[in-house]
């Protein structure tokens, strides 16, 4: 019965407006924020060493500056420029982030999928294999996997993070898959004779997307963090400037103890503006997935909300809320051992 | 009984591959890097300890990958996780029971501590949806974003260096030796403030999103809406029909997030330079200590896994479903 309301959900609404709602996601006002964020980063990493002031490992005779027209960002205690260093440090760390959670997502479509789609014995044993890894402490063996290693770039840094972190994804549209399964449409399909792989390519992976993207956002936030982590622990090759070597330099300099605020507040402020840019993209795509979640959006504005009764709408506009409220994730308690499936992405465990 | 069971087996198996991954991880390590280790301490490594480590490496040829394999149960069943090298002569046994009540106590407060007032932000955020509280989820978000070593380091800095109200480092001073007195614990809990905090600032963010998102999908539930129209007071609706309910994917994904805290309360640990698990792990990694960190590592996971066993077994209590089968 849940599935035949998710399927109105789905259909109804959409159905007067498709070619506006395309572009619904875009206008949530926090997808927004957390795109324009992204994209100056994105344009830092791309263009950061052009425009770089100074080489950042050059030293100089400006020991331990504070801010100023010419150091933005203050001077190292051998006269580096701190602003440069962010600056070239920008696409490391994006590259590793965005790299690890391809990978990730990739392996977490192809097993969630494969066992949500297949069932029987082989999601037994793909999903117990995914259950393993979700349970042990990710960062941990992160840290003594890469500090066995003798060459630790970026991109064995991101092979590591993205080999070790997809159970997650995996877990979630193993769960979305299962409840897709048995829809109409995907009986359809099989019934004329699709064969196995047209129906999870062309029938299930359209309706995974916001689910993909949404683990692909949130591994990228868990990849750079866990990669600032091993930089800042001195594990991860220092010679590759990003914002965790900033840190590492800061830390074993003593920064704090001389009174250093620039030298470690920059690099930090940069991790929460890029972490809380992708929550943000997050954010818009639950809300995009389960209306429910929207807290200011067109609808409401017009409807007041009283909670647990039915909106009443003021203007005599319809109450697109209404028939939307049969939305996947309305079903979530009834699966007591799986979390709703999006609402939780990785960024706010860590 | 049969979810319970199922459960234990679960965690039986996760251990036994994490026991083994943590057997693997250096074996697959290509060169000889016991010679390189022995260069880097220029001498200073006993016989001993470099026979410990051929041991650790799988480079003694001797035995048969299988043989090592066993040995390898052997030693953990008695306890032996091997010798430390930063701290030799001690055993990684002994290292880690010195080091684990602080962390346990460090995590085991500060995590209730966030579950509970996390959850109950997220409650009332949830069920007054459009409020001054929805308002203020970026602001934890932002938050939640930081990485808990770097807020560390923040705290220290304005704390501890500018204001001078906490110490910067350390689990007690140093004029206490420890011992059950009150001035120890006394000290231990002032060295504490900073690294608590910081902790709970950091990971709150997740249990307040969390429980929003289940209440706002709870309140639209025919139950709650009956519970409102029987003329309930709004008290009684809000926490006995709705949050009770919503509460429950809450505590599973406690247990999932388990091993995300347990990290961050590692880096924690680091920049606090607390006596703990974490401190340990980090000098272990920067002295290139393989046995003290597999030893860490190890025992950090059975910890998390010993956790998850407990949620689950709170959550078997609390939804009678999950008991229905059995």
């Amino acid at each position: 019965m849940a599935l035949q309301a998710t399927e109105a959900a789905i259909a109804s609404p959409e159905a007067a407006a498709p070619r506006r709602d395309r572009f619904r996601f875009l206008r949530n006002r926090k997808t927004a924020i957390g795109l324009g964020i992204l994209g100056v980063f994105l344009l830092m990493a791309i263009f950061g060493e052009a425009l770089a002031p100074y080489d950042p490992s050059a030293r100089s005779d400006d020991l331990l500056q504070s801010p100023s027209w010419d150091h933005p960002f203050g001077t190292t205690q051998t006269g580096e420029d701190i602003f440069s260093q962010i600056l070239v440090g920008t696409r490391g760390v994006l590259l590793v982030g965005l790299l690890a959670a391809v990978i990730a997502t990739v392996l977490g479509v192809l097993i969630g999928v494969t066992a949500g789609y297949l069932g029987g014995v082989g999601d037994d044993v793909l999903s117990s294999v995914s259950n393993v890894f979700l349970v042990i402490p990710s960062l941990p063996l992160i840290i003594i996997i890469t500090s066995f290693l003798p060459e630790t770039g970026d991109l064995i840094i991101a092979l590591v993070i993205g080999l070790t972190s997809w159970a997650w994804g995996a877990r979630v549209l193993r769960a979305q898959t299962l409840s897709l399964r048995g829809r109409d449409y995907v009986q359809a399909a099989r019934a004329s004779g699709e064969s196995t792989w047209r129906i999870i390519v062309f029938e299930l992976l359209p309706n995974l997307t916001p689910v993909i993207a949404s683990g692909f956002i949130g591994t990228v936030i868990f990849a750079v963090l866990s990669e600032i982590t091993l930089a800042f622990m001195g594990i991860a090759d220092i010679s590759n400037w990003n914002w965790g070597t900033v840190l590492f330099w800061a830390q074993s300099n003593q920064a704090l103890a001389q009174d250093a605020w620039w030298w470690f507040v920059p690099a930090g402020l940069c991790i929460a503006l890029l972490g809380t840019a992708l929550s943000l993209i997050n954010f818009g795509i639950d809300e995009f997935i389960n209306p429910r979640l929207r807290s200011q959006g067109r609808a409401e504005r017009s409807v007041k909300m009283r909670v647990g009764f039915t909106p009443v709408v003021r203007d005599g506009r319809p109450a697109t809320g209404a028939p939307r409220h049969a939305a996947p994730h309305g079903t979530a308690p009834s699966e007591p051992t799986d979390p709703p499936a999006v609402s939780k992405g990785k960024g706010n465990l860590r | 009984m049969r979810y319970f069971i199922q459960r234990v087996l679960f965690y039986a198996a996760t251990a036994w591959a994490a026991i083994t991954i943590n057997f693997f991880i250096p074996r697959l390590m290509p060169g000889d890097p016991v010679q390189s280790l022995i260069n880097r301490y220029q001498g200073q490594l006993s016989t001993e300890a470099i026979d410990s480590l051929r041991v650790l490496f799988g480079l003694d040829n001797e035995t048969s990958l299988w043989r090592q394999y066993l040995d390898y149960w052997g030693n953990l069943f008695n306890g032996d996780l091997g010798t430390s090298f930063t701290y030799f002569p001690t055993g990684v046994s002994d290292i880690i029971s010195q080091s684990m009540p602080w962390t346990l106590t460090l995590m085991g407060l500060t995590t209730v501590i966030s579950f509970l007032l996390g959850t109950g932000l997220g409650i009332l955020a949830g069920w007054r949806r459009g409020s001054w509280l929805d308002s203020m989820l970026p602001v934890t978000t932002f938050f939640a974003a930081i990485p808990y070593f770097w807020l560390g380091l923040i705290a220290i800095a304005v704390f501890a260096v500018q204001w001078q109200w906490f110490p910067a480092s350390g689990g007690y001073s140093n004029e206490f030796v420890p011992s059950w007195d009150l001035d120890f614990i006394g000290s231990a809990l002032y060295h504490g403030v900073l690294p608590g905090v910081t902790i709970i600032i950091s990971s709150i963010a997740g249990w307040i999103l969390g429980m929003r998102n289940m209440m706002v999908s709870v309140t639209a539930e025919d139950y709650v809406l009956v519970a409102q129209a029987k003329g309930l007071s709004e008290r009684r609706v809000m926490f006995s029909y709705a949050a009770r309910n919503a509460i429950l994917p809450n505590i599973s994904n406690f247990a999932l997030s388990l091993g995300f805290i347990v990290g961050g309360t590692l880096l924690v640990e680091m920049v606090f330079s607390y006596p703990g698990i974490g401190f340990v792990l980090y000098q272990g990694v920067s002295a290139k200590d393989y046995p003290l960190m597999q030893g860490v590592f190890l025992f950090i996971t059975l910890a998390v896994l010993a956790a998850n066993l407990v949620a689950d077994i709170v959550y078997l209590l609390l939804d009678p479903r999950t008991r229905r089968e059995g």
